[in-house]
């Protein structure tokens, strides 16, 4: 895997997340307790043995970065590749103005051509799973293919198929169809938007794209060129989580809520690394009443917790009551509260005695910071 | 380079044999507390929040764990350009090896390196006692007194008095006596085994005792009342905090259950005064549907089905669907089977406790089952971690 570089494409959907992507990038919304998406697919690579990852942000960086820092937790603070960052141009030079991820990736050019690496495998923040690339890769070299999709295989209803990418393939994987967003998707090949190609075939589509006033890697670089390509489909068969809404971000950290799941997405292919807060062991008092949950660290809890998520440095107050709730870093619920169904940001406070519920498909969403 | 105002030298290598079974393969130092911690990470991190940035280590006995756990520093922000962390185990000379033959003696082969930095003064500390402490405020109360030795002290119950180190001293803090581990103490104020020294005298000092063929070679017994002797101006640092000697397995058991109140003395959840670790990389802990946890504290990677009451549990620890943990401690990676009881235990890392077995009570000593030990399905384990009986199943 040391001829593979990573690049997380940072450019993504966030119309239907917009509560909780307002002041950070989809990337740096905090997931599973203690956890950014971005580190599950970062974890992958480097867990994958990938060691050169370049970040193509998009906008509103600065709480990626803070949490990003040096890439030492990932241990990608390096003497020779590592993390790179990969902010977008100031102004926009060319004919195209920012409306796809081929600007970003034009004007990082010099950073993909000067990797040493061969390959390069391009991902995004989104779909959170922990994977060992190095599978895909074999089956990549296996198939002499010049492009490898990483799909899933997803039965009908199991999920809110809206805004996913679609594979039509042969009996032997070759990818002979792409739909972005086709109407009525309901289940079947949905790709994980992961690519595996050359480095210098993704030079080449992006600089084509370019000069033809090309703006999305997938729609104008993949797509046009399905039938000159030699695309194969690699399916990935453990679990993967698509957050791509405020529903899909609430069913999915309940979901972590089954132990299997809990074993499978943190422990079964590697760790996955996040910032390290040093906080201290979940503390539990003596009226605490607590079910089916996952706690981070520096919580204190004295009330009662049921199915619910808790991220770290929380505190749960005396006769405080959380149902199938998800409370960000740093909440406070206090004495006698009761929340249901609610999705709390960061440094959100809850006063004596409120009262709040949502529902199971929309839970109601409390603005970071926010003192009800 | 920068002046290093003040150098600690943190002494981390006893064997701590009165821990028994805790310490058979890790030296003390390194015996995980707290429910993420290890002991060294309390006098590592009030370095790090003192602002002490220049860290000598001095380890011996069993030190692999210990020398893989400090790193390159890291964990507590000691990985500097200048200054950060030394480790420092004995090492052999033109005229052989030797080991570090007493405290005094362990930071005596040291001059080298504490010439090499070249501080003012030498903070010495023991890498085996619980307290969070700023140490900028008995340095300043060091130079405000002109002392040349300050020690901090600590008001013990009288009972407990000949234990320690005991100090006489005089209203405005200077020592006037010592006594080390007295049968009849003349005070309740123990020695934390905290000392500043002036680096020029205490190195004088350590050289005159190198020569002293009678000497122990002990900063206790023999160089503070031989510097008491010779009239230096020794003074006495009052720290009124929690701080806990954990040389015993009741009192490291203790140490732990002193953390469950509702108000703890010592507050590892203040944001002020952070207690840093190596971080294990592990998800939040799971708590299942049927499980109940009270006054306990619970650590990353831990996923409980059973009961849990007054006890700390250590990362990746699992506890099994009714099982009934109380008044213990669980270090990381102990699995803990269905239907196990334990009390009044302390688990280490990676035991695996078979189904149904029932281990300690409440009236006997403290239980310790020690590393990587199987106590097989059903069995007893009583006091001392003696296997009562076992059912063939």
């Amino acid at each position: 895997m040391k001829r593979v570089m990573g690049i997380i494409n940072l450019y993504e959907n966030e119309e239907l997340i917009q509560e909780i992507t307002e002041h950070r990038p989809l990337a740096a919304v905090p997931f599973a307790g203690r956890y950014r998406l971005i580190d599950f697919t970062l974890s992958s690579m480097v867990n994958s043995g990938i060691q050169n990852v370049g970040i193509l942000l998009r906008s509103k960086s600065r709480s990626l970065m803070d949490h990003l820092r040096s890439g030492k937790e990932w241990d990608l603070a390096r003497k020779r590749d590592g993390l790179f960052i990969l902010p977008p141009a100031q102004a926009s030079s060319g004919a195209v103005k920012g409306n796809g991820d081929i600007e970003n990736f034009y004007h990082n050019l010099d950073y993909i051509e000067s990797s040493r690496q061969k390959y390069v495998l391009i991902s995004n923040s989104h779909t959170v799973c922990n994977m060992n690339f190095r599978k895909a890769f074999q089956f990549h070299e296996n198939t002499g293919a010049d492009i490898t999709i990483v799909y899933k295989e997803q039965e009908k209803d199991s999920e809110d198929f809206t805004g996913s990418t679609v594979l039509a393939t042969t009996d032997d994987g070759r990818v002979i169809d792409l739909a972005v967003n086709p109407a009525k998707v309901n289940g079947g090949k949905i790709s994980m938007d992961m690519y595996l190609m050359r480095k210098e075939l993704l030079v080449d589509i992006i600089n084509g794209c370019y000069a033809r006033g090309g703006v999305d890697l997938l729609k104008d670089g993949l797509i046009k060129n399905i039938d000159s390509l030699k695309i194969y489909g690699y399916q990935h068969k453990g679990f993967v989580a698509r957050i791509n809404s405020i529903a899909s971000y609430y069913r999915h950290n309940m979901e972590l809520l089954k132990p299997e799941k809990w074993q499978e997405l943190f422990m079964k292919s590697g760790l996955i690394y996040t910032k390290v807060k040093d906080e201290a062991p979940a503390k539990y008092k003596e009226n605490a009443k607590i079910s089916n949950a996952m706690v981070a660290n520096g919580c204190i809890i004295e009330g009662e917790v049921e199915n619910s998520v808790l991220f770290r440095g929380v505190k749960v107050n005396k006769g405080a009551c959380i149902r199938n709730s998800i409370i960000m870093q740093k909440c406070e619920i206090a004495e006698n509260a009761i929340i249901e169904n609610v999705i709390c940001d960061k440094d959100v406070i809850i006063t004596n005695g409120k009262w709040l519920k949502g529902d199971q498909r929309y839970p109601l969403v409390i603005e970071k910071g926010t003192v009800i | 380079m920068r002046k290093t105002e003040c150098l600690a030298m943190i002494l981390a290598g006893g064997q701590g044999s009165r821990l028994g079974s805790l310490t058979k393969k890790i030296a003390k130092p390194a015996v995980p507390f707290g429910g993420k911690y290890r002991i060294i990470d309390f006098p590592l991190s009030n370095c790090h929040n003192s602002g002490i940035d220049t860290v000598g280590i001095l380890t011996q006995y069993q030190p692999l764990a210990l020398h893989s756990y400090i790193g390159a520093g890291g964990a507590w922000d000691l990985d500097r350009k200048d200054g950060g962390v030394y480790v420092l185990p004995p090492y052999a000379r033109e005229k052989g090896a030797e080991w570090y033959k007493g405290t005094a003696d362990a930071i005596y082969q040291n001059i080298n390196f504490i010439e090499m930095i070249n501080p003012s003064y030498v903070l010495v500390l023991s890498g085996d006692h619980i307290y969070t402490m700023d140490y900028s405020i008995m340095l300043e109360y060091h130079k405000a007194k002109k002392a040349e030795a300050t020690i901090g002290v600590i008001e013990v119950p009288w009972a407990e008095a000949p234990r320690f180190g005991i100090m006489n001293t005089a209203e405005n803090g200077r020592v006037t006596a010592f006594q080390e581990k007295p049968s009849q103490p003349i005070s309740n104020l123990a020695s934390m085994g905290i000392y500043i020294f002036n680096w020029k005298f205490l190195k004088r000092s350590l050289e005159e005792d190198a020569k002293d063929i009678n000497s122990s070679h002990d900063f206790g017994k023999n160089v503070i009342p031989k510097m008491l002797a010779g009239g230096h101006r020794l003074f006495s640092y009052h720290f009124d905090g929690y701080w806990k000697d954990v040389g015993t397995v009741e009192s490291f058991w203790e140490a732990n259950m002193d953390l469950l109140c509702d108000e703890p003395d010592l507050d590892l959840h203040n944001p002020s005064w952070r207690v840093y670790s190596v971080n294990p990389t592990r998800p939040p802990h799971y708590i299942a549907a049927e499980a109940s946890v009270t006054r306990s504290l619970i650590s990353e990677g831990a996923a409980v089905y059973g009961d849990v009451d007054h006890s700390v549990i250590f990362p990746g620890a699992q506890i099994g669907a009714g099982a009934k943990i109380r008044n213990s401690v669980i270090m990381p990676y102990a699995n803990i089977g269905e239907n196990v009881e334990i009390n009044r235990a302390i688990v280490c890392r990676r035991c695996v406790i078979e189904e149904g077995a029932v281990i300690g009570d409440e009236s006997s000593e403290i239980t310790v089952i020690p590393e990587g030990d199987v106590v097989p399905r059903d069995a007893q384990v009583g006091a001392g971690g003696i296997i009562i009986q076992k059912q063939v199943g």
